[in-house]
Order: C-alpha cells, then structure tokens, then sequence
C-alpha cells in the first residue's frame, strides 16, 4: 500500500519538472502512487517508473476537465480511500490549491499550501506574510493535503526503477451535481518563456519603463527568464495582468529576481523577498529596492539594460 | 438578489505585519478591509444595483468573521453600500486554519439563508493575511454547491451565472446554476470609494452580531481546538541587507552580467 499520493493533471507528453520534484519529495516520504487525470503517454509512463512510482490510477471518467476542480477532488478522495495514503502532493497552481482545499473537507484532512520542504514525520515548511516569516506546520489529521511550491527539490530519479500496477478509481457518480461548467476554453498565444511562478530566473519591470516593455523583454530572453511587471505596469496596460508580481499578483522565489524601474514600496519588496539573488536598476538612489538588493546599479535601465544583454549574448558566444 | 459578501480585517500591507502569542496567529492593529474583498463586495453592489438596488429588494449582505476589530470591515462595507452588516465573532474563532473557518462561515451562510434563500456568495480571490486561497473552495464543498474561483467577469441570468477566468495558458468560460459561491480577481471592476452620502447612510445600518451559539456551532469544531493544522514553529525571516550598489558610469551592464557570473547565474 502506498503512503504518498502525488496529483498529476494532464501531463501530456512528458512530465513537468514540478512533477518530477513532486514525485521525488513522494518518495523522501515513503511509497508513491500517482493519480492521474488525462492521457496517459509511453514518456510518461517511463517517467513514473524511473521515478519508482508503485502504482498509477486514472480516473473511471474522461470529462473531469469540463468542470472546475470538484470532480477532480472526488477523484482524489476516492484514490486516496483506495490506497490509505497518508500524504497527498500537489502543486502550488491556484487549480491544485483549489483542488486541495475540497479534498481537504471531503477526507477531513489538513491542508497546508505554499509549501517548499517536508520533513520525515509530516512538517511542513513555508514562508508566509509576503516572505516576512517563515513557518512550520503540521497537519493534525490522519490524512495530509500538502501543494508544494516548484524549484525547491532536485529532481532525482529512483536507484532502481519500479514497474507501476494501473488501476481504475471510479470517479463519485454525483461529483458533477454542484459543479460549474466549463463552457469554452482559448488557448492564448504562448510567449515562449518559461512560466512565471516556475521561473529561474525572473526580470521585472515597473513605472521606469514609462511603457517600453522592449528592454526587460530582451535582457529576459538572452537569460532564459520570466517577465513579470509591478502592479503600476499592468494597470497602465503596458504588459498583460498575467505578468504581475507581488500581493494581488503571483508569488515568485527565483535563484536570481532582476527588479528594473520599480521603486520597491513595501508590497513589492515583499514580492520579492524569497527570491535568492536580488539585483535592481532604478535611476533613483533613493528608492526603497535598494535596501534588499544585492547588487544595484543606480542609472538609466534603457542604457543599462542593453549593454546586459549584449554583454550577456557575447559570453554565451 | 439576497447576496452575501465575504469581507476580512486583515493587517495592512502598508506597514510591517508579526506574527505572536499562542499558535503563532496574525497581529491584527493597523487592519484594514481587505483590499481584494472590495472587489467582491464592488461586484456585488454592481449585480444589486442592476436589478434595481435595495428598493427592489436586492440585499448585499457584508459578512466577516473576526474578534472586536473586524467589525470595521462591515462599517467599510456598509460605507460602500451594502445594505446589511452581519459580524460573526466569538473567542472561540481564535486561531482556526481555513478548514475551521470555512465551518465557521457555512453555518453563518446557512443560518443567514434560513428567511430568504441566499443566491450568490461573493469573496475576493485570496485573503491578503494568509494568502491560501483555500477558504472559497472549502465553503462550496462544504454547502454542496458550485464555485466559481478567480472569476474576472461575473455574469447573472435567471438563475444561472457566467463568468470568465483567466489562466496563465488559456481563458475559460463557466457557467454553473445559482446558488453558487464566487470568488472575483482585482481584474473584475475599480471598486467605488465610500462618499459622504454613503458614510452617512452608513451609520443608519445595523450590523447584527452572531455568536457560535447563534449559528448553531461547537466551539470544539473551530479555533485551534477544531483546526485540522496546526503552526509549531514561527521565525522572522533576517531582514534583507544591502549589497555592492555602483552607480553606472557607462559600463553597469557589463558589471551586473560579471555579478551574475561570479554567482553563477548565467
């Protein structure tokens, strides 16, 4: 019987990173079991087995994804009944939260979110009040809902690789009764660069840029990075709201978060507080970013920002 | 429409926020009205005034749950105009995690539907204290119905709602039948300032006050006697201290990529 249940929605064709570092976590907690929902691919399945996953579920029902997360929570109930997992990962998307806090009620379990360590005995470990603590919880419950932040654990394979059993978790026949509907769904332009929340690297642009997207855009592509905005960028329409970072926006903890014409008033330097290096470009010497920053550059972003990249472009050859 | 809005007091993100005491909870002086509840409540005060405001029997119903303070989250909102106050506060509350406090606000949701049925619950997308987004979703499973999460339109016909939803990939439409519970972005609306007439109407609004034994609820169910987590340790993070600032004397670019380089981060 396994211990750990690890959420996979939709996969695809290959896992996530996130998934892998779920399935890696799993495993640091005792014997993994995925429930699945979507396709299942051959790259995929080769995946859960070098993962040493012990057995992969999939759902009795194909049209979870025509409604907002209640039947997949009904799902997940019934696989975690199936198992007795004590432990249930998902990710940190808004989605795997929502999907984590139904559970929760559904199986009386507790459900901690944000997470980025656990320890062997179920303590679970976070940063909360935009980064300004950090805390440990615990669930007090026989059943655990955990959603884990991505980029905190190295994905690492099994020593020896499993052969998962599949099995089918009949979905509840009543779990759509009370659900919405999801009634039409558009694809939007992909930009290409990596996902915000999962970024390494992320470059963020504020009111400096006076509308000009155009420098951070590059200095992001030469490095690999996510765009993101203050919350003054996307209200003047510069850049999409799916861009913000900070209290209404996305909560990000890069490796390296390059913060370029914005001030840093108290809620954006709380955005940013988790990220591990913190540089910022901003013209004024007074500005607040300064105080965080672990290298700064006082000068104008539209000659510093250029000379990054194609200094950037020239190392990489 | 009898709509019920969830409005919190949450620690302003203006000033430096502590956690203390027992349990590790949230220091509330200096609380405001949560700014993401007044997109809520600003949606909700659209969907009323719609369908011809109070005098049409449109109620929107300011709910928060808290100690003392928290009822100033329900005088904000009756500022902004809402037509009732209901605040729900009891020291047993202290300390519930979302599971415990979803209890609390299904049984006060029930209890406030007994009259007249109650067709929308309207909250903001998070609270801006614990950021968990949990509370929404655990409600609707909790009162069986529908949710409606980061909606950023919000549409009502009859007795079916519309709404959009914008993901990082793609953008949905949903629809679900009412009653439903509905969580709203800041990209739904521009919520309205309280004005003078509004302040003044204000204060000739009650605000009914319920204890658990008014909704029917064990104190052993909430608090941290009934929540199903619990914080064992809480450490301020060390203030973040400067590092190298230089002024760019025409070759700052080429510094910052030596920077990234030395930290390996090219």
């Amino acid at each position: 019987m396994a211990n750990v249940l690890v959420f996979i929605d939709n996969p695809g064709d290959a896992l996530k990173k996130s998934s892998l570092e779920l399935l890696t976590l799993g495993r640091s907690l005792g014997e993994t079991a995925v429930a699945l929902n979507g396709e299942l691919h051959s790259g995929v399945s080769a995946a859960l087995a070098e993962y040493g996953v012990g057995a992969v579920f999939r759902p009795s029902a194909q049209d979870l994804d025509d409604y907002l997360v209640a039947p997949k929570a009904a799902y997940l109930a019934a696989a975690v009944a199936a198992t007795g997992a004590g432990t249930v990962l998902l990710d940190n998307s808004p989605e795997g939260k929502e999907i984590a806090a139904r559970l929760g009620i559904r199986l009386n379990a507790g459900v901690i979110t944000d997470v980025v360590a656990v320890d062997a005995d179920g303590t679970a470990h976070k940063s909360v009040l935009a980064g300004s603590y950090t805390t440990a919880a615990k669930a007090t419950t026989p059943v655990s809902v955990l959603t884990v932040k991505a980029n905190n654990v190295t994905p690492e394979p099994a020593t020896a690789p499993s052969s998962p059993e599949a099995a089918t978790i009949e979905v509840p026949a009543d779990s759509t009764a009370a659900a919405a509907r999801i009634t039409e769904r558009q694809q939007k332009t992909a930009s290409g660069r990596p996902d915000l929340t999962d970024a390494r690297i992320v470059v963020a642009g504020g009111r400096g840029l006076d509308g000009d997207f155009g420098p951070v855009e590059q200095l992001a592509d030469a490095l690999g990075a996510a765009v993101g905005a203050s919350r003054a960028a996307t209200d003047a329409g510069w850049i999409s709201h799916d861009a913000q970072v900070g209290q209404t926006g996305k909560t990000v903890s890069p490796q390296l978060y390059i913060s370029v014409g914005i001030s840093g008033a108290i809620q954006q330097k709380a955005g940013m507080q988790t990220a591990k290096v913190i540089v910022a470009v901003n013209k004024d010497a007074e500005s607040p970013v300064f105080e965080i920053a672990d290298f700064g550059i006082i000068g104008d972003l539209f000659d510093v920002l250029p000379q990054a990249t194609e200094e950037i472009k020239k190392r990489k050859g | 429409m009898k709509i019920i809005v969830l409005v919190k007091h949450v620690p302003d993100a203006q000033f430096d926020r502590h956690l203390n005491g027992e349990g590790y909870t949230t220091d509330r002086d200096e609380s405001i009205l949560s700014e993401l509840d007044e997109y809520a409540l600003e949606a909700a005060l659209q969907l009323a005034e719609a369908r011809g405001g109070s005098k049409a029997g449109n109620q929107v119903i300011a709910l928060s749950m808290g100690p003392a303070g928290a009822v100033n989250a329900v005088k904000k909102s009756l500022q902004m105009g809402a037509t009732e106050g209901v605040h729900l506060t009891d020291d047993a509350l202290a300390g519930s995690d979302a599971a415990a406090t979803s209890l609390a606000l299904a049984a006060a949701i029930r209890h406030l539907g007994a009259g007249a049925p109650v067709d929308l619950v309207l909250t903001g997308m998070a609270s801006t204290d614990g950021e968990t987004s949990l509370v929404p979703a655990q409600l609707a499973e909790r009162l069986s119905l529908p949710q409606v999460t980061f909606a950023s339109s919000l549409e009502v016909d009859g007795g079916r709602l519309t709404a959009r939803r914008d993901a990082d990939t793609y953008s949905e439409t949903v629809e679900a039948s009412l009653p439903a519970v509905v969580s709203v972005t800041d990209q739904i609306n521009e919520p309205r300032y309280p004005n003078f007439k509004g302040i003044i109407a204000a204060k000739r609004k009650s605000i009914t006050t319920l204890s658990l034994q008014d909704i029917g609820v064990d104190p052993s169910q909430v608090g941290r006697a009934g929540s199903w987590t619990t914080v064992t340790s809480a450490e301020e993070r060390p203030p973040r201290t400067a590092g190298t600032i230089i002024t760019d004397e025409g070759d700052a670019g080429i510094r910052l990529v030596d920077f990234l380089a030395a930290q390996k981060l090219l």
